[in-house]
């Protein structure tokens, strides 16, 4: 029998129907979500047969010839069960645009310059600690089309499992003090403020690396077991 | 218990096709035989191009310890296919299935449905079907074809996918 997981806590997420981003309009189902308590499978653990992580793979600026331009950063942070327990071996993986605010995808169409240097695209296990760890360059913000001079504020995309299917996430980091915040439709479909304060990264001297790259600071929590399981303990 | 405060979820965005799919995603089980395609569709019945389908199944003696995945991009015109091999039954007494979520541009948190196949006598007795509307239960159930099996993913509107809340 696998670990039933928490079903509090799950309001932090946006409603799939949210106007304002008008790409949700078409995509979001009208029809009531039917529950499924404690299904066998989707409380399994997915195992993603992409071939074993790279000595680089965390290193967004070191996989191509030379180095990217850009404002060089760590991004660093802890990956923690909703009880707090780390999740030790946890895939992270990372995309994002350059410096210029371009994805090296031939479908983004924005009129900012490619940088052969630089691919956007990182993975990495967390440690015993439950810590991950990239090097890249800071990205830019870049336009779309959702609505007149509509701007995303710079951001990561990141994608975690957790100990199951369930546990899933698909999600953005973005950067302390962006002043794009308020009007973006995205981050703002999280609409309590606590839940979207915890999609900023911090700045953090303690990744900062002297001479060398500015530091950032961002904690991600998936969803927890819904009972604490003990392990027998002899004696 | 201490509360949960989960990191919110947002959307794959449409530049993902880069990062996420990898060669080996579409094949769930190596050397199957079982072909599993399908289109993903909206509220106004076009293709979506820019979603992203997993799976996750139990293998065929309806084991969940080998962790099954399939990855598979919707570009560029909306359709996904999958290799793998027929689960069987999973011990909380459901039918043959395979989990699916769907990642897509325009969906800020990913959904979850099942696929179920035709002519399955355990069917019947899944607990997971026995909960869903009568009426809806068909958009849960693959169709088969000469080569495999197809489960169209209906967004929204009319035969709109059967989600859950997992
Ligand atoms: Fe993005």
């Amino acid at each position: 029998m696998a670990t039933p997981l928490r079903r509090d806590g799950r309001d932090a997420h946006p409603d799939r129907d949210h106007p304002a981003y008008r790409s949700t309009a078409l995509r979001h189902p009208r029809q009531p979500l039917v529950p499924l308590h404690d299904p066998e499978t989707e409380l399994a653990r997915p195992f993603l047969g992409a071939g074993p992580i790279a000595p680089l793979d965390h290193d967004l600026t070191a996989q191509r010839g030379g180095q990217p331009l850009g404002e060089r950063i760590v991004v660093t942070g802890r990956v923690r069960d909703g009880n707090g327990a780390p999740l030790a071996g946890q895939l992270v993986e990372v995309w994002q645009a350059n410096a210029s605010g371009r994805y090296a995808q031939a479908e983004d169409r924005h009129d900012a310059p490619l940088d052969p240097n630089f691919a956007g695209v990182g993975r990495c296990l967390t440690d015993a600690a439950g810590t991950y760890r990239f090097v890249t360059v800071k990205p830019g913000p870049y336009p779309w089309r959702n609505h007149d001079k509509a701007w995303r504020p710079s951001h990561i995309h990141f994608s975690l499992f957790g100990t199951a299917f369930a546990s899933r996430l698909i999600t953005q980091m973005y950067f302390p003090g962006d002043p794009l915040f308020p009007y973006d439709p995205v981050m703002q479909s999280v609409t309590d403020e606590a839940a979207r304060e915890r999609m900023v990264a911090a700045f953090d001297l303690d990744a900062t690396v002297d001479q060398w790259a500015t530091g950032y600071r961002w904690d991600i929590v998936l969803r927890g077991p819904a009972a604490t399981v003990f392990e027998d303990v002899e004696g | 218990m201490a509360v949960q405060e989960l990191t919110p979820a947002q959307t794959v965005g449409p530049f993902y096709g880069f990062a996420l799919p990898y060669p080996a995603g579409p094949v769930v089980a190596e050397g199957g035989s079982l072909r599993l395609r399908g289109t993903v569709f909206d509220g106004a019945g076009e293709p979506v191009p820019d979603a992203l389908v997993e799976v996750l199944q139990a293998d065929v003696d309806g084991r969940l310890d080998g962790g099954l995945f399939g990855r598979c991009s919707t570009a560029p015109e909306g359709r996904f296919a999958f290799t793998t091999v027929r689960p069987g039954p999973t011990a909380d007494g459901c039918a043959p299935h395979l989990a699916v979520i769907v990642h897509a541009r325009g969906l800020l948190l990913h959904l979850h449905t099942r696929v179920y196949f035709p002519g399955e006598a355990l069917n019947a007795a899944d607990p997971v079907l026995a909960v869903v509307p009568e009426d809806r239960r068909h958009t849960l159930i693959a169709v088969e074809e000469e080569r495999g099996f197809r489960f169209d993913i209906r967004l929204q509107g009319e035969d709109e996918t059967v989600f859950f809340d997992v």
